[in-house]
């Protein structure tokens, strides 16, 4: 009961991660885009408005994940510490520098468009990197022996089931966060803004699409028993579809674009908590599971508890700063 | 030496922590003189401390951005540089780990909200109450991470049957024997430290010849901060001597190079060691002070390094680290001292221009004092990873890249170390406090 309890914890911040993240790396890129074809103006400014207050909890959302899953499944810092070493530094170094050079650029009051670049391109290349861990977890890039735990990074780089998590990867992200801003440019009544973040969501959604249904193809010859099992759930991934389908239909019709976005969030919920769910017990195919590398139930217990309490925390808390910053009218208009 | 990855393991999370540890202070020390400064202007409609709550956030934000960068690569690393440590502390200490991060979450959450509110309630208490989960989050992370740090120093709540952990008590893992003294010490020095900067800044401006009250505001607030946590962090440093004299008598032995076991201890300042002899050279020594510092006796015994085997000896050389926070220690109170006799006495100049230069000097020594003692505690831990059932050495990473993300990382941090400096400096002259008070009207 614990392990389920722990996992579903970590698979909702995780999807919180990939929601909020997706949002603030498209964001990255499309203010560079806007920078440099000279459309400064139309977007940048909704751009701005929105992630100024809320940047700093992107990042947690991580954390949070990571923290959790040591302390849920305490075996996996063993495994995927040893083996992640050189990805996950080279992660995290992007990572450093998108966080530092935003919070250069946007307080220390100067525009440059070397900061501007490395927020654009890491904001893409962070989300790659992040996708692979998904990727490991398959299976077959990871040996365990006696002389230890090794990540065969030459078999990640040939395989095309890893390049194609990447590039939907990037697409979903750069989907997400244009959706989400058309819904924030229509909520602040910039015409211009709503006009060029709409024509994003259109172009993205298509191989949105095209490269889940490749994800699928490919990963039934890469762990067929995956595979199985998400056939098996196939009506998860249908509802991920039609949410997909109604999201595009309204956006293309310029009509409910707040439930436009929200249907966006829940086509992810339904894939990303299809794949999750199809993909246990296994946290690392097929070296750890959640019910032998669960932690004891003292800790286990202790640790849902102090989630409990924590919810009671930040919920509220996140109310705060969602009514503040983005659905409060006035400050989203720039009042 | 490039083939150990133990080394260089060791290495990368000594620069990482170095450079972290500086951000991490200042970002629990400096929200509470934040929310000070707006309390005091709002009370007194006083604009000049509402202006100086603005500036010192604008540059406290700043810091914490790269605070949080550098905490996600800590957080990160503890796990790719020492696979074995986290799986272990993973079973026993993973809940003071889970709940930083909450605690970083609800901080990161109002320093949102605190920027970007600054005009938009009508009454402005409500503004300053945004700084009160500022001041709690950030105190919190610093409560809960210290908590691990004292349990690898005194591990407690588990037992270890043929290497698995049963009969886990997370509350007595987090709640262990080291962890007051750790925490106090941790959290009075990081609000020392906060203070010293301000008041450092505030020094500098007035040697410079600026004269607006202003100047003479900031110095005021941060000196008495000052004043009260240098005296809390000697009476809590003192507290912590007690503490390493009788759960981990050799760290504190071999801080003091105290090799026999003798009552009426004396205490050593500096001097040369010859190992060999166990002899000190040139040594200040203080008759009974390591008795007293110990336990408050100066009859009392104290444990000499020679009742543990050698290989369980943390290296020596923490001494001069000891040696060099107490100085500083010392230093940073006697200066806040001066400060506030020469205030409170109108015979004295309280800006005379040699008091304020110790007051600059004390805002780099506050934070080399952080690392001193920061080194001194973990060196001092050494050879453990968890004292008395884990050791550094078997829990490194077996990767045979480490050297390749010493030279990554060294090369980010050499870059954030230049830029960070930069940037606030531009961002602070840029629009001048004088500038900004005429105008009455700032925005952030």
């Amino acid at each position: 009961m614990i392990e389920y309890i722990g996992i579903t914890v970590l698979w909702v911040f995780l999807y919180g991660y990939l929601i909020i993240g997706s949002i603030d790396f498209g964001a990255g890129f499309y203010s560079f885009y806007a920078k440099i074809t000279n459309k400064k103006h139309t977007i940048r400014k909704v751009i701005d408005r929105y992630l100024s207050p809320v940047w700093e909890v992107t990042n947690v959302f991580l954390v949070f994940f990571m923290i959790g899953l040591i302390g849920f499944f305490p075996n996996t810092a063993y495994y995927y510490g040893t083996a992640l070493l050189v990805p996950g530094s080279v992660a995290l170094v992007l990572l450093s520098i998108r966080g530092s050079f935003y919070a250069f650029a946007n307080y220390g009051a100067r525009e440059s468009n070397v900061y501007l670049f490395l927020y654009g391109a890491t904001g893409l290349l962070i989300p790659a990197a992040f996708s692979t861990v998904l990727t490991i977890s398959e299976g077959g890039f990871i040996i365990a022996d006696e002389s230890g735990v090794r990540l065969l990074l030459g078999h990640l780089f040939v395989n095309p089931y890893s390049w194609i998590v990447v590039l939907l990867a990037i697409v979903s992200v750069l989907f997400i966060s244009a959706s989400f801003l058309t819904y924030y440019a229509n909520s602040a009544h910039d015409k211009e803004a709503f006009e060029l973040m709409r024509k994003f969501t259109l172009i993205w959604g298509g191989p949105t699409i095209l490269m889940s249904f490749l994800v699928f193809l490919t990963l039934s010859t890469h762990n067929p028993e995956h595979f199985q099992a998400m056939v098996e759930e196939s009506w998860i991934f249908v509802l991920s579809l039609l949410s997909f389908l109604a999201a595009l239909w309204l956006i293309y019709k310029k009509q409910q674009i707040g439930i436009a976005f929200s249907l966006v969030c829940l086509q992810f919920f339904f894939a990303f908590f299809g794949y999750g769910y199809t993909h246990l017990p296994f946290i690392l195919y097929p070296y750890l599971t959640i019910y032998e590398n669960i932690t004891s139930p003292e800790m286990g217990i202790t640790l849902i508890m102090a989630f409990i309490a924590g919810l009671f925390l930040l919920v509220p808390s996140l109310f705060l700063l969602l009514r503040l910053f983005i659905f409060d009218a006035e400050y989203v208009k720039g009042n | 030496m490039l083939e150990d990855p133990v080394l260089l393991s060791r290495w990368l999370t000594f620069i990482t922590l170095g450079f972290h540890i500086i951000m991490a202070t200042i970002g629990v020390g400096i929200p509470i003189f934040i929310s000070i400064a707006e309390l005091i202007g709002i009370k007194k409609k006083d604009h000049h401390y509402i202006l100086l709550a603005k500036r010192w956030t604008r540059g406290y934000t700043i810091l914490v951005a790269v605070g949080v960068v550098t905490g996600t690569i800590i957080g990160f690393q503890l796990s790719l540089l020492w696979p074995s440590f986290m799986q272990s502390a993973g079973h026993v200490i993973s809940l003071p780990l889970f709940m930083e991060t909450f605690a970083f979450f609800f901080e990161a959450i109002f320093l949102g909200i605190y920027l970007y509110t600054w005009d938009r309630f009508k009454n402005p208490i409500f503004h300053w109450m945004l700084s009160i989960p500022i001041v709690i989050g950030s105190s919190a992370s610093a409560f809960f991470i210290t908590t691990v740090n004292a349990f690898m120093n005194t591990p407690r709540g588990f037992d270890l049957e043929n290497g698995a952990f049963t009969n886990v008590q997370p509350f007595v893992a987090m709640f262990n024997p080291a962890m007051p003294s750790k925490v106090s010490h941790v959290l009075t020095t990081a609000y020392l430290t906060g203070a010293f900067i301000l008041a450092a800044i505030a020094a500098f401006h007035l040697l410079r010849g600026k004269t607006h009250i202003y100047y003479k505001k900031a110095l005021h607030l941060a000196m008495i901060g000052c004043f009260v946590f240098s005296v809390a962090t000697i009476v809590n440093g003192d507290i912590s001597g007690k503490f390493l004299a009788y759960y981990q008598p050799e760290k504190l032995a071999a801080a003091e190079w105290h090799f026999e076991t003798t009552d009426r201890a004396k205490l050593l300042l500096g001097g040369i060691l010859n190992e060999d002899e166990q002899e000190v050279k040139f040594g200040i020594e203080i008759p009974y002070a390591l008795s007293i510092l110990a336990f408050n006796r100066p009859s009392a015994e104290v444990i000499g390094l020679n009742d543990f085997p050698q290989d369980l000896w943390p290296p020596l050389y923490i001494h001069y680290f000891f040696n060099l926070m107490i100085m500083i220690g010392m230093f940073l109170a006697a200066v806040s001292f001066i400060y506030l006799v020469f205030y409170y006495f109108n015979r004295f100049n309280s800006l005379n221009p040699w008091l304020l230069r110790a007051i600059l000097l004390g805002g780099p020594m506050a934070i080399l004092s952080i690392e001193f003692g920061w080194i001194l505690t973990e060196v001092g831990r050494q050879p453990w990873i968890l004292r008395g059932y884990l050791k550094v050495a078997e829990t490194a990473t077996t990767s045979g890249h480490v050297f390749e993300m010493l030279i990554l990382f060294s090369l980010l941090y050499l870059a954030l170390g230049i830029l960070l400096p930069v940037i606030l400096i531009r961002l602070f002259t840029k629009k001048s406090v004088e500038s900004e008070i005429d105008k009455h009207h700032i925005i952030l």
